[in-house]
């Protein structure tokens, strides 16, 4: 069987035996569930140490005939793109189920739905990432959405139903003006010969203009939905408050990325005059999310929108670099998805530990944490260094890279983005401030610091924004080919330098 | 002198088959004892009903257009369409068979000593099982019927039967009863412009038979008008059928007061029938005249679309929500005849068989939510069902996400071959028009999906009724088809896409 099915179907196969399980043992089902996930990210890095990343292109391809009427295929590849995101989706998943063991006890319903939702959205995750057809794409990108739409409303707090059904109506609206750019990609490709939604067959069809524009924009809104891009934001917030950590490190960390992928895989890929005309637009976009969550996160009281709001930041400057056009931004935009997972994912980890303890997610309510339990308070510490980009963390590679390949065609975008990072240092300087320094608040005191259980959560993690900080070679070897591919085939090239080398 | 005419009693043995179990339950009412007709009725009923879905399986691809001295046009899309009606009808039934929905006698009130007499003498109604099957003859000749009196007999056929049994309800007769009053005058209305309609084509045409309809459009010259105020009523009249806005204000009303059961059957199989008539009739009739009416039928989709899934978004009650989700189908399916290729002639076909299912197991769930009165019909108060009856629960989810068109369902693939085969046939506006009305039908389906599982149950009683055994079936055979349709499209699809053709 192929190996990028099998990754697919394994937490599949998990969510099968799962079923299987009685509900009232709870802790059975999490030992399954993280057999599971482990089981699916050793297969994965099995997979990426047989990837050949000079090779290009995509590898491990299967397909089989779906849908025949209308030429859909069950596709799957790997480039370096997919590879690093189902990596990181792959990776997270049993960090998730390790790091929140108790989060799903107090949901409204079993801890076993909770997990089945969460080994079928990994399924979906890593499908999406690798699907070669647009319409196995499309599919997942919504049918994913129903595992999260249960997750938040079922095992969230506070307005959890509203924020649920408002994910939901905001993805599925994206979703739908996306539906109808694929068909009417599809109805293109049935007037240039045989119709297909092979992501390759497509990217050769000449499509006017005119068309591509419309395309583009039916793509693009959905991508920038997921993203989330402003002004399209507004869901997320409230999903991160309501969701339990673990969703919201799936959500944030990997299925937001969905977005950010396809807007390279499909905007640029296959409407390359349409990106083009875009881009400077997108890019006003993409500044506007800087500084805006930027400017937001600095004023949350609630913990985890203040995260939600620095993940806008940070998904601005992922689709500035996207949308630069310049192959270093575009491969410091990637890199930055993977860094920005897993910094997210440091950041809900340690701060849901933080609010499980305190029973609070007022940022007030915290204070002098670092006395009390240091271990946790330096977790969170280094998480938010790596969302403010500090040189020596993964995060600042990623950022670096996209700020030069905007520079190099856009200085003024480049110089504003710039400013992104100023109110990163003050919104993550600000946070560690109230929530870990000062006197002990009340209520702080009795705050036991992380167990052996958390600590092997967290240590991966921050091991990997440290690691990956100082070496990103590995990763950027993946991404690289990918990038200068893409590059060749929407022919754009690299602003020559104003200087001489 | 005088020939007798020619049938084909072959190819039209499905219609006479389902006449005949009709005839034989009238018969069971008149000659068996009460306590033995409900026994004997399902199984009369259901027998027919599968008697004549083999029989169509039989002929499945022979075709005439004289299988009644032109009367009747045998296709593949009239086969589709019949096959599609009798599986419909045969689940529904399955639902129809609790039988303590139905009023037991015309007077009797539920709970009533009447009542308790009525049953305990064995005297429930029971001519609903021979009625269904009435109306079911007339929604199989309906699709097939190849000249305007035909048609006007299949559409008469299948509606009396209908009106009959709304007015049946166990509980609230007078809603019921009102229901089945307004069903009827609306109806005749509209049957009366279907006349009109039918004899300005005569005066344009000189025959009422499709063909020669189709022949005389074809002629230049001649008195247009004639023609087009004939196209006018005659949509109008059909229209009305499958509740297209502007004339659907009948359907809310008597959805909610006819029985849950027969709503579904109505909801479902009346809508295959109408919109296989309404095929046959642009398609083959009117098609050298697409420039006059598709602009029509194009803004009437929009408008039901549209219409439709903003009505809903009000409602707060679950039959009236689901009638409203109907006409925004009924906008849908009309994307698929203004299409006018064969892409969305089989695509409409398919349609027609996901939307059917998923309208007869969503009313079937209706039936089983009840309290000490009756079904329960505010949608607040099915807050939390989840936590009651999962399985009822996630049934129900199942066919809303469907009728939304949530990928992996039946009701995501209906709605992308519809869509494509309208972008296809360059119609774009309509493709956006329908997306619009997609996200805010969702917005509704959703909502209810979040009633049932993320709120609270209420306090008071509203229980979900154990399904009987019949009914199980049916809820399964729904949700298979539901899901199989969207995960495994391929059989079903290419089989319709085979039959996707009409005769002249």
């Amino acid at each position: 069987m192929n190996i990028v099915t099998l990754i697919i179907l394994a937490p599949l196969l998990g969510t099968l035996v799962l079923a299987a399980v009685p509900q009232s043992n709870s802790r059975l089902v999490k030992i399954i569930t993280l057999t599971t996930s482990l089981l699916t990210a050793a297969i994965s890095i099995a997979m990426a140490l047989k990837y050949h990343p000079a090779k290009g292109g995509f590898q491990f391809v299967e397909s089989h005939s779906w849908f025949k009427s209308f030429s859909i295929n069950y596709a799957i590849g790997i480039d370096g793109l997919a590879l690093v995101l189902i990596l990181l989706t792959t990776l997270l998943v049993p960090i998730v189920v390790v790091g929140g063991w108790n989060e799903s006890e107090n949901g409204r319903w079993s801890v076993k739905t909770f997990y089945m939702l969460i080994l079928v959205l990994e399924t979906s995750l890593i499908a999406a990432f690798a699907a070669t057809d647009v319409f196995l794409f499309y599919v997942i990108f919504e049918a994913m959405l129903i595992p999260v739409y249960f997750l938040i409303g079922g095992f969230g707090r506070g307005e959890r139903a509203a924020a649920a059904l408002k994910f939901l109506i905001y993805s599925l609206f994206g979703g739908l003006l996306m539906l109808a750019a694929v068909i009417g990609i599809y109805v293109v490709s049935i007037g240039q010969g045989a119709g297909t939604f092979d992501v390759t067959a497509l990217s050769h069809l000449k499509i006017s203009h005119q068309t591509q524009n419309w395309l583009f924009l039916g793509f693009f809104i959905a991508f920038a939905i997921k993203a989330p891009l402003f002004p399209f934001h507004t869901w997320l917030p409230g999903a991160a408050k309501s969701a339990t950590p673990g969703t919201s490190i799936l959500v944030l960390g990997v299925l937001d990325k969905v977005g950010t992928y396809g807007m390279i895989r499909f905007c640029l890929l296959l409407f390359p005059d349409a990106t083009r005309t875009f881009a400077p637009y997108i890019i006003a976009l993409s500044l506007i999310s800087i500084i805006y969550g930027a400017i937001l996160a600095i004023g949350q009281k609630d913990l985890n929108s203040l995260i939600a709001f620095t993940s806008i930041s940070h998904f601005g400057f992922i689709v500035l670099g996207i949308f630069s056009l310049t192959s270093q931004g575009i491969s410091g935009a990637t890199l930055y998805m993977v860094n920005h997972g897993v910094s997210t994912a440091a950041l809900f980890l340690a701060g849901g530990w933080m609010i499980a303890r305190r029973k609070s997610t007022q940022v007030d309510d915290f204070g002098g944490v670092q006395r009390i339990t240091p271990v946790m308070a330096w977790c969170f510490f280094i998480a938010g260094l790596s969302a403010l980009a500090l040189p020596g963390l993964s995060t600042f590679v990623s950022e670096f890279l996209v700020l030069i390949g905007t520079f190099t065609r856009y200085p003024v975008a480049g110089t504003i983005a710039t400013l992104g990072i100023i109110l990163a240092a003050l919104y993550i300087l600000y946070l560690v401030q109230r929530a870990l320094h000062g006197p002990v608040k009340e209520g702080n005191e009795d705050m036991h610091d992380l167990t052996i259980r958390e600590k092997i959560a967290i240590a991966p993690v921050i091991a990997a924004l440290i690691f990956f900080g100082f070496y990103p070679k590995p990763m950027l070897n993946d991404i690289n080919p990918m990038t200068s591919t893409l590059m060749s085939h929407i022919s754009i090239a690299d602003p020559t330098p104003l200087a001489g080398k | 002198m005088l020939t007798t005419p020619v049938l084909d009693y072959n190819l039209l043995a499905p219609i006479l088959i389902i006449l005949g179990g009709a005839l034989v339950g009238v018969l069971v009412e008149a000659f068996a004892g009460k306590s033995n007709r409900a026994r004997i009725q399902l199984p009369v009923a259901l027998i027919s009903i599968v008697i004549a879905f083999g029989w169509i399986i039989k002929i499945h691809n022979l075709y005439s257009a004289t299988a009644a001295v032109g009367s009747v046009s045998i296709d593949g899309a009239g086969i589709v369409i019949q096959g599609t009606v009798l599986a419909l009808a045969f689940v529904a039934l399955l639902f129809i068979a609790q039988d303590d929905h139905f009023v037991s006698q015309a007077s009797a009130l539920p709970g009533s000593e009447e009542e308790a007499m009525a049953i305990s003498t064995g005297s429930q109604l029971t001519e609903v099982y021979p009625l269904i099957l009435f109306a079911l003859s007339g929604m199989m000749l309906f699709p097939i019927a190849h000249d305007l009196i035909t048609l006007f007999v299949g559409l008469e056929v299948l509606s009396l039967p209908l009106y009959i049994i709304t007015g049946l309800a166990r509980r609230r007769r007078i809603l019921s009863q009102e229901a089945a009053l307004k069903y009827f005058l609306l109806g005749a209305y509209s049957s009366a412009f279907f006349i009109f309609g039918a004899a300005f084509l005569y005066g344009f045409s000189g025959s009422l038979s499709l063909y020669a309809i189709h022949q005389a459009t074809l002629v230049p010259g001649g008195s247009h008008i004639f023609l087009l105020i004939g196209v006018i009523f005659l949509t109008v009249g059909l229209l009305f059928k499958v509740g297209a806005v502007p004339f659907h204000a009948w359907t809310p009303d008597v959805y909610q007061g006819a029985p849950t059961a027969i709503t579904g059957f109505m909801a479902a199989c009346t809508k295959v029938a109408a919109f296989g008539a309404l095929i046959r009739i642009y398609y083959v009739g009117f098609s050298a005249l697409q420039n006059d009416w598709k602009p029509i039928l194009t803004t009437i989709a929009m408008i039901t679309m549209l219409g439709g899934s903003i009505a809903a978004i009000a409602q707060r009650d679950v039959k009236r929500t689901l009638a409203y989700s109907s006409i925004t189908h009924a906008g849908f399916l009309l994307v698929g005849v203004v299409a006018l290729n064969r892409a969305g002639l089989s695509a409409l076909m398919f349609y027609l068989v996901a939307y059917g299912f998923a309208t007869l197991g969503a009313f079937g769930v209706v039936t089983l939510v009840q309290d000490s009165t009756g079904e329960v019909g505010d949608i607040r108060r099915w807050a939390g069902l989840a936590r009651k009856s999962p399985w009822i629960a996630i049934a129900f989810a199942l066919f809303l996400l469907s009728f939304g068109g949530i990928p992996l369902t039946a009701g995501f693939i209906a709605k992308f071959s519809i869509f494509t085969a309208a972008y296809a046939s360059g119609n774009i506006a309509v493709v956006i028009v329908g997306v619009i009305s997609s996200v805010i039908a969702l917005f509704f389906y959703l909502r209810v999906v979040l009633t049932l599982f993320f709120q609270e149950p209420t306090s008071d009683v509203v229980t979900v009724a154990a399904p009987p055994l019949m009914v199980k079936v049916g809820l399964s055979i729904a949700c298979i088809i539901t899901v199989v349709l969207g995960i495994y499209p391929d059989a079903i699809f290419n089989l319709v896409q085979s039959l996707s053709n009409l005769l002249l």
